[in-house]
């Protein structure tokens, strides 16, 4: 706002503006032209798609309808068979824990690495970097890599708990058995998501004043209460900021689990982003693929609003 | 991803001098893909445009020429657009949408039956293809509602790969019935392998693997509890409670098997002939293809029949799709077809091709002679195959893990297959 008002050379302050009575309208216009791009964007890669798949998400939409233009409205059918087929409700479910469980692996250990990083030593930067690595490796890498390492008869993982007595001798059936696979794609999707967790609260905790942890300090309190008392406060904006984007890029995952185990074994790690790809381009049931990621939009721009609500309530306290 | 079709243009521009318009037409048409609506670009009457997913470089040579060959003696060019298999059927659309098709399509056979509904492709004969003289399984595989939109070159199946060495040392000849195949599998795992490999990954790798058992024990993909198929999910059950195969087949692929056959952590697999280059390259293990064992001595084993099939997209222009008809024609003649079943070792599709190509790779005959008695997936629910397909996988990913028994599978199956319907 102040920056449109000290460009726009006739309206510079407020006094001229009562006076001129063109200038305001003018004013005006300047405030959506700057808007207009960002506007424009949003409609065009957001806006867009967004509408669009709703409207799809009604209709009968095959492989004909890009060869005829045709996709008659359907009305709730595409709904109503989502939510029959039982596959919904486990991948709901399994979006779930797969969720939380991965935010709070990832969150946890993360904000301790921050933390220990946070202390200046040597090597810390060499070693943060080394840290970072999962970060840059592709998905799919990862998870081509992890399935190796989680394979049971020959997997390093099973071969190094076989050897300190943690696992049985036929291993654990990290990703061929349904009650553990989902587990293990939550622990790998941990292992991806620790550095972005970390680097974040890192900057975090640069911004906190070291003045606070002295007078801290010469209070008598110990780390544990500094920690808690200064620390987690100071960070909160941060941890925000850190949990919704680390829960928006959790809950429509996808690439991970199809290249750890395609959703198997027996539908034990599908999510709603496997059933939307699964119904969308194996079935290639446009609608009803629509109809899950429909769902998944919801969920997201629910967490997107209390992302909002907090940092308005940030920002009211702050100033 | 139009980059390889971008890449050949630029390179025709670029050589050509005159015609730098056609580098800025596909710029022009690469900035557009970019955007929603794609491109159309104005088709070169002496192009015929061939959509595949030879993206790997020696395949997209190979395809060349001998595109080449059958393009120079009809006073045409062939361009191919290269995209990975898995995205065949989305380019498809997208291009569909946009009015931009190419003039041939290469579309995997179980695929076929959903663009063929679509009104979109040309019957075979209307577009002057020879459609006489392939066997009939390979027919099948290109029809739907008994019209033929797509003609295969070759076609591919499934056998059991042996490794001769460790069969011979033990003193057992390759199991011709599931009895002696369990038997053989016992015998032959010892310490860090198994007697058996195959895939039952929850995908289209799983689902093809199954197929041979499915419908050699009387399997109807129609009519999934028809109470035939549940001994094929307990073949596969019995050989992981023996301990004959790993658990971890629910997590392979088809590569996976060959990797661990090739690694001599199984004595034998269930594979396809793509995976031939891969086992002649490779020095330690020895190898040999049998016919996949069936329920009964005397009975003929029902492997599914796969491959791609050359379709035609509807042309405003009859022309394009004549030149197009004409291509296929000459890509389909006897020795075409040999010579490209040999440079991809699949099975030619002519029947008089693809007994000259067992009686010259005496090795892969049993997988010529398998093409004759193989069913085509898509036959019999066309259309609903993506969906009968995954149940069969829920099906034999749920006995594998011991969720359920192979009744209850194939009941639950039979229940998504029509519901999804």
């Amino acid at each position: 706002m102040t920056t449109i008002t000290s460009i726009a050379p006739a309206a510079s302050t407020g006094k001229t503006n009562s006076k001129t009575g063109r200038a305001p309208r003018r004013q005006r216009l300047l405030r959506w032209l700057f808007v207009a791009p960002a506007l424009t964007y949003m409609g065009l890669f957001f806006g867009y798609p967004l509408v669009n798949n709703i409207l799809i998400s009604f209709q009968h939409y095959t492989p004909k309808t890009y060869f005829t233009g045709e996709a008659p409205f359907n009305g709730l059918d595409n709904w109503r068979a989502v939510f029959a087929n039982d596959l919904f409700g486990d991948a709901l479910w399994h979006t779930l824990l797969f969720t939380v469980g991965s935010l709070l692996g990832q969150f946890t250990i993360g904000l301790a690495l921050a933390v220990f990083f946070s202390r200046r030593f040597r090597l810390s930067g060499m070693v943060r970097a080394v840290l970072l690595l999962p970060w840059l490796v592709p998905m799919v890498v990862s998870a081509v890599v992890w399935r190796r390492i989680l394979d049971q008869e020959h997997g390093m993982l099973n071969t190094v708990l076989h050897a300190i007595g943690l696992a049985p001798a036929d291993g654990v059936p990290w990703l061929s058995s349904p009650s553990v696979a989902l587990l293990s794609a939550v622990l790998v999707n941990i292992w991806v998501g620790i550095p972005f967790n970390m680097v974040i609260l890192y900057g975090g905790l640069q911004e906190i004043p070291r003045d606070v942890y002295e007078a801290a300090s010469l209070d008598g309190s110990g780390p544990w209460r500094t920690f808690r008392s200064i620390t987690l406060p100071m960070l909160r904006p941060v941890i925000t900021v850190v949990l919704v984007l680390g829960f928006m890029s959790t809950v429509k995952i996808l690439d991970l689990i199809l290249a750890l185990t395609s959703g198997g074994p027996a539908d034990s790690t599908q999510t709603l982003g496997t059933v939307t790809y699964q119904l969308s381009f194996l079935q290639l049931d446009f609608g009803q693929g629509a109809v899950v990621g429909n769902v998944l939009i919801l969920i997201s721009a629910l967490f997107a609003v209390l992302y909002l609500r907090a940092n308005r309530a940030d920002f009211g306290k702050g100033k | 991803m139009p980059s390889v079709g971008g890449r050949v243009r630029a390179g025709i521009a670029r050589a050509g001098g005159k015609r730098v318009p056609a580098l800025a037409a596909t710029l022009a048409c690469a900035t557009a893909a970019l955007g929603l609506t794609g491109c159309a670009a104005e088709p070169d009457p002496g192009t015929v445009t061939v959509l595949n997913s030879a993206t790997d470089t020696a395949e997209h040579t190979a395809n060349q020429r001998f595109f080449d060959r059958c393009a120079k003696p009809l006073g045409i060019k062939v361009e191919q657009i290269s995209v990975p298999a898995d995205q065949i059927a989305s380019k498809t659309l997208r291009m569909a949408s946009s009015d931009s098709l190419t003039d041939i399509l290469e579309l995997d056979g179980s695929e076929l039956p959903q663009f063929a509904q679509t009104e979109g492709l040309r019957p075979l004969k209307e577009a002057g293809v020879d459609t006489s003289g392939f066997s009939a399984s390979a027919t099948s595989l290109g029809s739907y509602d008994g019209v033929q939109y797509g003609v295969a070159r070759s076609v591919n199946s499934l056998a059991l790969i042996y490794n001769t060495k460790l069969l011979e040392d033990a003193g057992i000849d390759p199991p011709r019935t599931w009895a002696e195949l369990r038997e053989a599998a016992k015998k032959l795992t010892e310490g860090d392998t198994y007697g058996m490999a195959f895939s039952a990954s929850p995908n289209a790798d799983g689902v093809y693997q199954f197929l041979p058992f499915f419908w050699s024990a009387g399997g109807d993909e129609a009519k999934l509890d028809n109470g035939k198929g549940e001994a094929a999910l307990q073949l596969w059950k019995d050989l992981l409670a023996d301990g004959s195969a790993s658990r971890s087949v629910v997590n392979w692929n088809q590569q996976d098997v060959n990797d661990q056959f090739v690694a001599g952590r199984a004595a034998m697999m269930i594979n396809g002939p793509w995976q031939v280059p891969v086992l002649s390259a490779q020095k330690n293990v020895d190898w040999a293809v049998a016919k996949i064992p069936v329920p009964e001595a005397g009975k003929d084993a029902v492997p599914p029949i796969g491959g791609t099939v050359m379709a035609v997209p509807k042309n405003e222009d009859r022309a394009r799709e004549k030149r197009a008809g004409d291509l296929l024609n000459c890509l389909n003649s006897e020795q075409n077809q040999l010579q490209w079943g040999e440079s991809v070792n699949n099975v030619p599709t002519r029947a008089s091709a693809a007994q000259a190509y067992a009686e010259q790779n005496p090795k892969l005959a049993p997988f010529a002679e398998l093409v004759t008695t193989a069913r085509s997936r898509t036959a019999k629910v066309g259309t609903g195959w993506p969906i009968v397909g995954d149940a069969l996988a829920g099906a034999f990913q749920s006995v594998l893990t011991g969720r359920t028994s192979p009744e209850q599978a194939m009941d639950r199956a039979q229940q998504q297959a029509s519901a999804g319907k």
